[in-house]
C-alpha cells in the first residue's frame, strides 16, 4: 500500500440505483449490433440478410488478433448489414436483427474445453468480451501475456467512481460467484499468485462480500478505497493498490499488473460455465430526464429509446444523453444509438442539466493543477494548444492524461480542458509525424547525396 | 435531426466560478470592512465605496470602449476597488482614491489583457503609484474613531511600525489595540483580528491554500525576533495580516504550486523586513509582494510538478 494519494476531484455519487436489482426489459422490435464495439479492427459478420439467428449465435467473428466475435442477443431475422453513422459519427458497419420475440437459445451453446492456458485464453476470445469498465478492449489480448511471471497482481476493478452508474455495485452483489469463479480461473491458468479487488468504500456491502469470500492463504485481498474520483482509472488503480506508476508509453504489465474489471472478470467466467457468451448487458439508466431510473438488463443492439421507454420514459425532454458516466461519457447524437458491449450505463438529462456552461476568462488559480491526479498542468498545456507550439505539448506530457475531467470539473472559468487535451493529442501526433518525415528526408537526401559523389 | 447536446465530457461542474470565488473574497473582506467603519467612521465606508464604484465602473467603460465583453458581473474588478481603499488611510482625498482605483482596472489590468493576465497585483501597484504620487495625503494618519480605547493622539499620530522606527517618540499601542486595529493605519489593514477571520474563511471555502500566508507571515515573523524587532507588533502592524492573506494570494500574479507558494511568501517576508528594518519607508509589504510578483513566472517553472510516469524528453 503507497502511502501518497493521487489526487482527484470530489465528485457527487449520485449512485440512485444501487439497491435496484436488475430488470430484464421486454426484447425489442429491432436490434442494430455495430460491428465495432471494442478497439482494435472490427468483426467479420458471418451472417447475411435473410439469416435466421438464435440468441447466444455467432454473428460475427473476430477481425484480427485484437479483435473480438459478436453475438446475437435475439432471436428474429437479419434484415439487413450495412453502414451505420455511430456516436463518434464514424460509419461502421452494423447487423440488423428484426426479433421474433421467441427468444430462442441457440442450441450450438456449450461450455467450452478448458484444460490449459491456451484453451482458456481461446475461450475468454471466443466469449466476445471486451474490457466492460468502459475501455472495450478485448480481454483475450489484456490476458495474453509473453511471460506469466510478469504479471505479479492482478487487480478487479470494482472501484466504479462514475457518479450514478452501479453496474457494477450489482455484478459484485448478484454475481459475487461468478466474480470469485473468475478470479479462480485467472489463478489456474495464469498462476496469478495476488489478487487484489479495488473497491470505493462507499459500496460496503460489495466489500463486506468479498471479504467474507477471502480465506486466509487464497491469495485474494479487498481493498477498500477511498471514494475520490478517478479511483477507479487504471493508472491510478494501480497506484493506490500496489504503489506503481505506469511509466508513459507503456502498459500496466510493464509494471508486473494486470487490471480487470470486475464485470468483464463475470463475464468471462459465465462462458466458461455455461458456455453463454456476452450478448446482454446490464446497464444503469438514470439522470435527470429519466422518469424511473433502474438498472436494466438489455441485449447488445437495442435502440436507446426502447431502454429508457422501459424505464418510463422521459419526465422532460432529453437535451443530453450519454453512453457512461458525466465525468467521462460520450454524449449520442440520437435515441437510436445502440447499447454496446462496453455500456455501463446512459443517462438523459433535461435542459438545465445539458446547459453548457459559459466559458470565462482563466483567473490562473491553479486548481485544475491540484486535482490532476498524474500531476499535469492543464492550464498550461492549453497555452501552449493556443500557441500551437507543439514541442511544449510534449514537455508537458499531454500524452499522459487519462481524459478523466477533473481538470474540467473543478475548472472556475468552465474552461473546455479535457476538449482542449484531447486536440493536443492529436496536434502533438501531427507534429511528431512531421518530424519524423522530416529526418527521413533528410536522411533520404543525404544518402543520395552519398551515392552522387561516389 | 435530433436537438440533443453533443459536448466533450467532463458533463457535470462543481459549483465554484469566478463569481463565487470573488464573493467569497468580498465576503471575507466585510469583516475588516466594519471594523474599519467602527474604527475609522463613516469615512471608511465612503473611500472603499468611492473605490469600487470606480473599479468597476473603469473596468466597464474600458471594454466598452475596446469592444471587450462586459466582465463586471464577475465581481473582481470590486474586489480590486476594496482591497485598494483598505490600502488606503481613511482620509484620503475622494478624487485620488478614485484615480487610483482607474490606474489598478485599466493600466494594471485591462491594459495587460484583463482577468488573470496581469503580472502585477493591481490594488497593490495602485497603491505604490499612489504613495509616489501623493506621499502626502498617503501617510497622513488621521482617526475619527467612534470606538476608540486609546487616547486621541496615538490615534491621530503615527502607525505603529513608525513607532516601531523611532521616527516618532509617541508610545506603542497595547498589543489589544492592535489586535482589535485601534491605532493608525490605513482604514482596512489595522484589524487583526477581522482581517485573521476573513482569511480563515477564505480557507474554509478552499479559495486560498494556508502555504502563501503561513510562509509570510512565518518568515516576517522569524526573521524580526532573530533581529530583535518586537515580531509581534511587526506581524500585527501595517499591511502585513492584508498583505499575507489577501494580496499575495491573488491567483494571476502569484505561483499556483504549492512549493511556489512558500517560495512566494518567504521571499515576501524577507522583503518585507528587509524594508522596514533597513529601508527608508517604514512598510514594505507592497513592495514586497510587487517584487515578487515579477518573479513568479520564474518560481512557477521552478516549482512545476513533475507528471507521474513522464518519460525524459
Amino acid at each position: 500500500m503507497s502511502k501518497k494519494r493521487l489526487h482527484g476531484a470530489h465528485v457527487p455519487h449520485w449512485k440512485n440505483t444501487a439497491g435496484d436489482k436488475p430488470e430484464k426489459m421486454p426484447t425489442p422490435a429491432v436490434v442494430t449490433i455495430p460491428m465495432s464495439m471494442h478497439i482494435g479492427a472490427p468483426a467479420k459478420p458471418v451472417v447475411k440478410a435473410g439469416d435466421e439467428v438464435k440468441v447466444g449465435q455467432l454473428i460475427a467473428e473476430a477481425g484480427g488478433f485484437v479483435s473480438s466475435p459478436i453475438y446475437s442477443g435475439v432471436s428474429g431475422k437479419v434484415k439487413k448489414i450495412d453502414d451505420m453513422l455511430n456516436s463518434a459519427g464514424q460509419r461502421v458497419p452494423a447487423v440488423t436483427i428484426e426479433t421474433d420475440g421467441k427468444q430462442e437459445l441457440f442450441e450450438g451453446i456449450a461450455p467450452p474445453k478448458v484444460t490449459n492456458l491456451q484453451e482458456f485464453l481461446d475461450a475468454v476470445k471466443n466469449s466476445g468480451v471486451v474490457g466492460l469498465g468502459g475501455a472495450g478492449f478485448p480481454t483475450a489480448v489484456k490476458l495474453t501475456v509473453k511471460d506469466l511471471s510478469m504479471i505479479e497482481a492482478v487487480i478487479i476493478n470494482g472501484a466504479e467512481c462514475e457518479p450514478f452508474i452501479t453496474s457494477d455495485t450489482r455484478t459484485m452483489i448478484d454475481d459475487a460467484d461468478l466474480v470469485w469463479q473468475g478470479i479462480e480461473l485467472l489463478q489456474k491458468y495464469l498462476k496469478v499468485k495476488r489478487v487484489i479487488i479495488g473497491i470505493e468504500d462507499n459500496k460496503p456491502q460489495c466489500i463486506g462480500n468479498f471479504r467474507k469470500m477471502c480465506k486466509p492463504g487464497c491469495g485474494v485481498e479487498v481493498s477498500a478505497l477511498p471514494a475520490i474520483y478517478p479511483q477507479g482509472g487504471e493508472k491510478v488503480l494501480i497506484y493506490h493498490t500496489i504503489g506503481r506508476i505506469v511509466p508513459e508509453g507503456k502498459l500496466p504489465i510493464d509494471v508486473g499488473a494486470i487490471v480487470i474489471n470486475c464485470t468483464t472478470l463475470a463475464a468471462v467466467a459465465k462462458y466458461i460455465q455455461t458456455g453463454i457468451p456476452l450478448y446482454e448487458k446490464c446497464v444503469t439508466v438514470d439522470g435527470s430526464a429519466v422518469k424511473k431510473p433502474k438498472n436494466v438488463i438489455a441485449p447488445i443492439g437495442t435502440p436507446l429509446k426502447d431502454v429508457f421507454e422501459f424505464c418510463g420514459g422521459f419526465s422532460s425532454e432529453p437535451k443530453k444523453v450519454l453512453y457512461g458516466g458525466p465525468m467521462m461519457g460520450i454524449a449520442v447524437p440520437d435515441l437510436e444509438q445502440p447499447i454496446l458491449k462496453n455500456t455501463n450505463a446512459i443517462l438523459a438529462f433535461n435542459e438545465k442539466d445539458a446547459e453548457l456552461p459559459k466559458e470565462t476568462a482563466c483567473i490562473r488559480c491553479g486548481r485544475c493543477i491540484a486535482h490532476c491526479p498524474l500531476n499535469l498542468a492543464p492550464v498550461n498545456i492549453e497555452t501552449a494548444f493556443r500557441l500551437k507550439d507543439a514541442a511544449s505539448l510534449d514537455i508537458l506530457k499531454v500524452n499522459l492524461c487519462m481524459e478523466c475531467g477533473c481538470c474540467a470539473f473543478v475548472c472556475p472559468a468552465n474552461r473546455p480542458l479535457v476538449q482542449v487535451n484531447k486536440l493536443s493529442k492529436a496536434m502533438l501526433r501531427n507534429y511528431q509525424n512531421e518530424q519524423k518525415a522530416l529526418e527521413e528526408k533528410q536522411k533520404a537526401k543525404e544518402k543520395a547525396k552519398k551515392e552522387g559523389s561516389k | 435531426m435530433s436537438n440533443m447536446t453533443v459536448s466533450v465530457s467532463p458533463h457535470i461542474k462543481d459549483k465554484t466560478s469566478t463569481k463565487s470565488i470573488m464573493r467569497d473574497v468580498i465576503i471575507a473582506l466585510t469583516p475588516a470592512l466594519i471594523a474599519s467603519v467602527l474604527i475609522f467612521g463613516m469615512r471608511a465606508l465612503l473611500v472603499t465605496a468611492v473605490c469600487v464604484a470606480f473599479s468597476v465602473g473603469s473596468e466597464w467603460a474600458f471594454e466598452k470602449i475596446v469592444k471587450k465583453p462586459n466582465t463586471i458581473g464577475d465581481l473582481s474588478a470590486a474586489v480590486t476597488g476594496a482591497l485598494l481603499a483598505f490600502n488606503l488611510p481613511v482620509g484620503i482625498p475622494l478624487w485620488q482614491a478614485a484615480f487610483g482605483s482607474i490606474v489598478a482596472i485599466v493600466v494594471v489590468k485591462q491594459l495587460f489583457g484583463g482577468l488573470g493576465q496581469n503580472f502585477a497585483n493591481p490594488a497593490i501597484t495602485a497603491r505604490i503609484v499612489m504613495l509616489l504620487a501623493f506621499s502626502s495625503t498617503m501617510t497622513t494618519w488621521v482617526f475619527p474613531g467612534l470606538v476608540s480605547s486609546a487616547t486621541p493622539d496615538a490615534l491621530s499620530g503615527a502607525t505603529p511600525l513608525v513607532i516601531l522606527k523611532g521616527e516618532t517618540s509617541a508610545a506603542l499601542p497595547s498589543i489589544r489595540d492592535m489586535l482589535l486595529g485601534v491605532h493608525g493605519g490605513c482604514l482596512g489593514e489595522t484589524s487583526a483580528i477581522a482581517l485573521v477571520a476573513g482569511g480563515i474563511y477564505l480557507l474554509v471555502r478552499r479559495v486560498i491554500s494556508w502555504h502563501t500566508p503561513v510562509a509570510f507571515i512565518g518568515t516576517v515573523f522569524l526573521f524580526t525576533l532573530i533581529l530583535g524587532e518586537q515580531p509581534v507588533y511587526q506581524l500585527l502592524s501595517g499591511g502585513l495580516l492584508l498583505g499575507a492573506i489577501f494580496m499575495a494570494t491573488d491567483y494571476s500574479t502569484t505561483p499556483s504550486t504549492n512549493w511556489g507558494r512558500i517560495i512566494f511568501g518567504v521571499g515576501c517576508g524577507l522583503i518585507t523586513v528587509l524594508i522596514r528594518v533597513w529601508g527608508n519607508y517604514p512598510e514594505g509589504v507592497s513592495f514586497s509582494i510587487l517584487l515578487m510578483n515579477i518573479l513568479t513566472p520564474y518560481i512557477s517553472k521552478l516549482t512545476a510538478k513533475k507528471p507521474l510516469g513522464g518519460a525524459e524528453v
